[in-house]
């Protein structure tokens, strides 16, 4: 449903995020995690068409991005970091408006409305003024706006940020069951949402992709396990099995590739470094090795900077 | 053509919903209340030294009606250069502020329906303050004649160079995420295109020339007349246009630059 390719956004002084590849699957939740200052909130308006990339491509639905802007954007909702409202409206008339310029039929609107208002609960408050609602009230009318429209991509930046505990577990309720008919990638820094929520997860830190698994293997990351990113320019099938068989290698997995450059993230039995083993097979074949990194230690690293508590979140509340 | 009208409505809507509009409106008819009046009492002192000379010197035709309104609208077109930069100042800036750009721009709309949307917007309250400039204006109708050709030359006038004010006040709102800034630097762009007709008087022939073509209240005069010329018409059309696209190029900026 959404395929990035070689994302990468440069500005004048720093790269915000740089060769960022992967894909999302129809019906699935995919988890962005990562610390703050990333560039989750960079490759998501990337894809939604707020900002062009440097490079690379997006594809929604088929649909590029920077070639078919408006294809693209009927197709996804958006919660932006802070819910775009305008605090002198009132609900209705708020998710009216948003109704009208995402398109919706003239006579589909009320019903439109009334159905994203019950699906996030405020149809208690339809009647009063943005800038009057609670943090939490705010936050949801934010989602209502992105699920107008019923879009088959839902883009959710922090969907979660400033709730209160039970309205946290509500919005992932709701997240969850839009899984299926709708294909979502949300962006979050704490650790047990995207164990709850999502079903594959990327981590990104200082702008690259440092690891794609589901929870459950992420968990055992965490836990402990050697991972080894290795570039490598030669014959992609044949550089993947030989990397498979080298002792001590659990799994490979190819992240990306570019003019016959591709790169591999490895992972190895812990406690045992198997990097001079890797490169002695590379250089071997007669391949070229361009990078090899021991990334466990990063990895650690990013982790330390994410929320993995859910109760420092609450407190701070 | 529906997007654009969304658009407009929610704009026209925060217009009223915030006292700007009360403000504008009311100051302005306020002032032109005062200058309406005071104009009319020159223009009777006017009449009665007239008719005091035309006692010796014979019967002079006058227009006093044709004065008054002449007078009035002139003013007007002064009054309006300050007041047009209140109602663009926030049109993007508050956008900007507020993180709503990122809705505009991630929804179906083109970048051309939303620039359009906002200046319509603004248009459309321009029109309702042109409108209220009838209320002294109809104190002529009621007690004399005007000339309506004149009238209406003057009216089209006011309504181009408004236009082409607000797509200036447009245009200065995509730089900032401050109002107060924006309605500041629209304010001294308009002045200054106001003032090249100062730096015009002192000039040398040619730059002469050329400064007063600039000045955005010179090509006023002959619309005041009750003479409708192509070439206003196209100066003030053209820097509409101008201001328009580099509006739209200020929004496109605005994406790469995030």
């Amino acid at each position: 449903m959404i395929k990035v390719e070689n994302l990468t956004k440069r500005y004048a002084a720093k790269t915000a995020i740089e060769a960022v590849s992967f894909e999302v699957q129809k019906g699935e939740i995919l988890g962005f995690l990562g610390p703050n200052g990333a560039g989750k909130t960079t490759t998501m308006r990337i894809i939604t068409g707020f900002m062009p990339a440097s490079g690379g491509t997006v594809r929604v639905d088929g649909f590029d991005v920077f070639d078919t802007p408006l294809e693209v954007r009927r197709r996804i909702g958006y919660l932006p970091e802070s819910p775009p409202l305008y605090p002198e409206m009132n609900v209705t008339g708020y998710l009216r408006f948003v109704a009208k310029i995402k398109g919706v039929p003239k006579d589909r609107i009320d019903s439109e409305v009334k159905r994203v208002m019950d699906r996030v609960s405020i149809t208690d408050v339809k009647e009063r003024i943005i800038a009057k609602l609670s943090k939490g009230y705010k936050q949801r009318v934010g989602i209502a706006q992105a699920l107008l429209g019923d879009p088959p991509v839902l883009i959710l930046d922090e969907p979660t940020i400033g709730l209160d505990p039970k309205q946290i577990l509500e919005v992932r309720e709701l997240i969850k069951g839009l899984a299926g008919n709708h294909t979502v990638v949300l962006s979050t820094h704490i650790l047990p949402e995207v164990e709850q929520t999502c079903h594959r997860v990327i981590i990104i830190d200082r702008g690259r992709i440092v690891a794609v698994d589901t929870p459950q293997n992420l968990r055992f990351q965490l836990q402990g396990a050697e991972r080894i990113f290795v570039e490598v320019a030669g014959p992609a099938g044949e550089v993947l099995a030989k990397l498979r068989a080298t002792p001590g290698v659990i799994n490979v997995r190819e992240l990306n590739a570019q003019n016959g450059q591709h790169r591999f993230q490895i992972e190895g039995q812990l406690h045992k470094d198997i990097r001079s083993d890797l490169a002695r097979v590379v250089v071997q074949s007669g391949w070229g090795l361009l990078e090899l990194q021991s990334a466990s230690m990063s990895l650690e690293d990013i982790f330390l900077k994410l929320t993995t508590a859910e109760e420092v979140e609450k407190s701070s509340n | 053509m529906r997007n654009i009208l969304a658009i407009i409505e929610r704009e026209l809507r925060a217009y009223f919903s915030s006292p700007i509009a009360y403000v504008v409106l009311t100051i302005f008819v306020f002032l032109s209340g005062l200058f309406f009046r005071t104009i009319l009492s020159q223009v009777l002192q006017m009449g009665l030294m007239a008719a005091m000379q035309a006692q010796q010197l014979g019967p002079r035709p006058m227009d006093m009606p044709g004065m008054i309104s002449r007078g009035f609208l002139s003013t007007m077109s002064v009054i309006l250069l300050f007041m047009i930069p209140m109602i663009t100042m926030g049109l993007f800036s508050e956008e900007k502020k507020r993180g709503t750009i990122e809705l505009l721009l991630t929804a179906p709309l083109t970048d051309v329906q939303v620039v359009l949307g906002k200046f319509l917007a603004a248009g459309t309250f321009f029109l309702i303050m042109l409108g209220l400039t009838w209320v002294p204006m109809s104190i002529l109708y009621l007690y004399g004649s005007p000339a309506s050709g004149p009238i209406l030359t003057a009216y089209l006038g006011l309504l181009l160079y408004g236009l082409a004010i607000i797509a200036i006040g447009l245009f200065i709102s995509t730089l900032t995420e401050n109002q107060i800034i924006a309605a500041v630097i629209s304010f001294g762009a308009i002045m200054m295109l106001w003032l090249v007709d100062v730096l015009a008087s002192n000039a040398e022939s040619g730059s002469k020339d050329v400064l007063t073509y600039l000045s955005i209240l010179s090509h006023l005069d002959d619309f005041m007349k009750g003479v409708l010329s192509t070439s206003h018409v196209i100066f003030y059309l053209s820097l509409m246009l101008v201001a328009l696209f580099m509006t739209y190029r200020s929004i496109d900026s605005l994406r790469w630059r995030g």
